[in-house]
């Protein structure tokens, strides 16, 4: 069976501001993809470590040197509003 | 003489060596071929003509002072345009990033301009790479160019079509789940994906941290090592890349397979396998034993659920990385009246379907109640397959099977139904989730026409034994097909 699932709460942690005929069009495909995958449940792993690096390499350490930055105003040239050196968005809070 | 757009690397590095082409002339070639066949296949999101131009003077001008760099000087290379490039607009093929000039280069396209290459542009993918079929592009389809109705496969299709099309001699992709070896064999070239962190992953917009591997896709297994070998190697930016020595594979390309031991995948077979693909395969393997290989079927059980534990980790770390495309650093930005409804509008807006549906998917998996169930499981899944992989590998030296459980399909065929879509990976997913190396390669035509790959898997640093395979599994197949495209576009010349 398709697994039900609280779309526009997920849309919200995801910042995703979807219409409400998206949000229900991925409901209805997320059930069925997600009754698929849920298929690694019915698989017994007892003993078993999850994997994140598949060669199990752990830290990779390097000399903590001083090397150059990207120069900023290339960096702010890419940027949708930049002013005096930095990152402009709308307001975080209220008033 | 053949035109030069359509030669390998290895020959045009020796015509320029000779003197008889020139940089200038190869650029010229796959531009000459990128102009007839573009309008139709779209392979290209952006081609690069004035810096590519700067790239191959400055090679002709190179050679004749004689300090040429190797085997990659002067030859014309696309990159799928998910490699930040320095100036030269990368896009991941999403509204997103569309105008985005990065402001460095990765370190793959770093180690490439140091080896001479000259960089044609880049080339179109499903959006963030994210797709079996090039059809999830902000830019539109690119398609295939053995039969323009059908798609190249993907995610790295614009790689596969340009090779195939000779719009460049070779090119870069990434492989997350197949995205080099899928393309490859639908698209009828090679595509090798390295050892997980062989090649840098610096530079490369991030889809699925510990799945990503970048290779090549190339018209020879000699040409693929060739362009493995220009990138490879340890790379402090990247945290996760490998700190040993790449293994040497260039001496076992004439050793030929006798006694080696091979294995075919018995759960890479029956049902949605296309007859022709499966005939293909058995057909290839019943040659390896004739020239000395021991052959044996083998099963690995985990391999029937990889699928579904690719598509909870791949999608959680989906979630993650494109976090960062929030309106504010670099991108489109859509206008809210406080920075979160900014963020959500730009990301609503810029992302397209497939890119949305997996950030909702990982997110979901990911979150507070159902991480263990799914994330958790997924990664000891994962766990489980590694260890049958490494038990398998005790008894034989590389798996084969088909690279693709069928051959390219009609553009729109799967687009509705992203589970089927997300099923034609399923050959090539489980040698992401090990991190160990896979190479595809073309074996035949089905009864349409259009090409067949055959995969062969190796252990983890077993790039030795896997190209050993791979040059046999070439010579045996003698493929050497044309699409019916080019005879066109060159009667056009």
């Amino acid at each position: 069976m398709p697994i039900e699932i609280d779309i526009a709460h997920v849309a919200r942690l995801a910042r995703l501001a979807l219409s409400e005929e998206e949000l229900s069009t991925y409901r209805s495909q997320l059930g069925v993809i997600l009754e698929h995958a849920a298929k690694v449940q019915s698989v017994p792993t007892e003993g078993l470590e999850p994997t994140a690096h598949p060669l199990g390499l752990l830290n990779g350490f390097r000399e903590d040197l001083v090397r150059p930055s990207l120069d900023r105003d290339e960096v702010l040239a890419a940027a949708p509003d930049s002013a005096d050196g930095y990152f402009v968005v709308p307001p975080a809070l209220e008033g | 003489m053949a035109d030069l757009a359509d030669l390998t690397v290895a020959t045009a590095g020796e015509r320029l060596a000779t003197g008889e082409a020139s940089a200038a002339d190869l650029l010229d070639a796959v531009i000459r071929r990128a102009s007839l066949t573009e309008a139709e296949l779209h392979c290209y999101v952006t081609i690069d003509h004035d810096g590519a131009r700067r790239a191959a003077e400055e090679s002709d001008h190179r050679r004749s002072r004689k300090e040429s760099r190797g085997p990659l000087d002067g030859i014309p290379l696309a990159l799928k345009d998910n490699f930040c490039t320095r100036g030269l607009e990368t896009t991941c093929s999403s509204q997103i990033l569309s105008g985005y000039r990065p402001p460095y280069d990765s370190t793959v396209v770093a180690r490439l301009r140091d080896s001479g290459a000259v960089i044609v542009g880049k080339t179109n993918l499903d959006e963030f790479a994210m797709g079996s079929s090039t059809e999830n592009s902000a830019f539109g389809p690119t398609r295939n160019p053995w039969n323009p109705e059908r798609v190249p496969g993907g995610s790295s299709g614009g790689s596969a079509a340009a090779v195939a099309a000779g719009s460049a001699l070779a090119a870069f992709g990434s492989d997350t789940g197949g995205s080099i070896r899928q393309p490859a064999a639908l698209c009828g070239v090679v595509g090798f994906k390295p050892t997980y962190g062989l090649v840098s992953r610096f530079g490369l917009v991030a889809f699925s941290s510990s799945f990503d591997q970048i290779g090549p896709l190339a018209r020879s297994v000699a040409d693929a090592l060739t362009l493995f070998e220009a990138v490879a190697g340890h790379d402090p930016l990247d945290a996760t890349s490998y700190p040993g020595t790449v293994p040497e594979a260039r001496p076992s390309l004439e050793t030929g397979v006798k006694d080696v031991r091979i294995g075919l995948v018995r759960e890479l077979s029956g049902e949605g396998y296309e007859p022709a693909v499966t005939a293909a395969t058995n057909d290839m393997v019943a040659q390896l034993e004739a020239s000395g290989a021991i052959v044996s079927e083998v099963s690995l059980p985990s391999f029937a659920i990889a699928l579904s534990a690719y598509y909870l980790i791949a999608p959680a770390e989906v979630s993650a990385n494109l976090a960062r495309f929030d309106g504010v650093r670099y991108g489109l930005r859509v206008t809210g009246e406080t920075v979160e409804e900014m963020m959500a509008r730009s990301r609503a807006e810029g992302f397209g379907p497939e890119a949305t549906r997996r950030i909702l998917l990982g997110t979901y998996a990911l979150s507070a109640g159902y991480y263990d169930a799914f994330y958790g499981q997924a990664q000891r899944v994962r766990t489980k397959l590694i260890n049958e992989l490494a038990n398998v590998f005790e008894q034989v030296d590389v798996l084969v099977s088909p690279a693709s459980p069928t051959t390219a399909f009609e553009l729109g065929a799967k687009t509705q139904d992203p589970l089927a879509m997300y099923l034609t990976d399923v050959c090539t997913i489980p040698a992401n989730l090990a991190g160990t190396p896979a190479i595809s390669i073309p074996v035949g035509l089905d009864a349409d026409g259009l090409p067949i790959g055959f995969q062969v898997m190796g252990p983890a640093l077993g790039e030795a034994r896997l190209f050993q395979v791979a040059a046999e599994v070439e010579r045996l197949a003698t493929f050497d097909h044309r699409p019916e495209i080019l005879a066109a576009a060159s009667d056009r010349l």
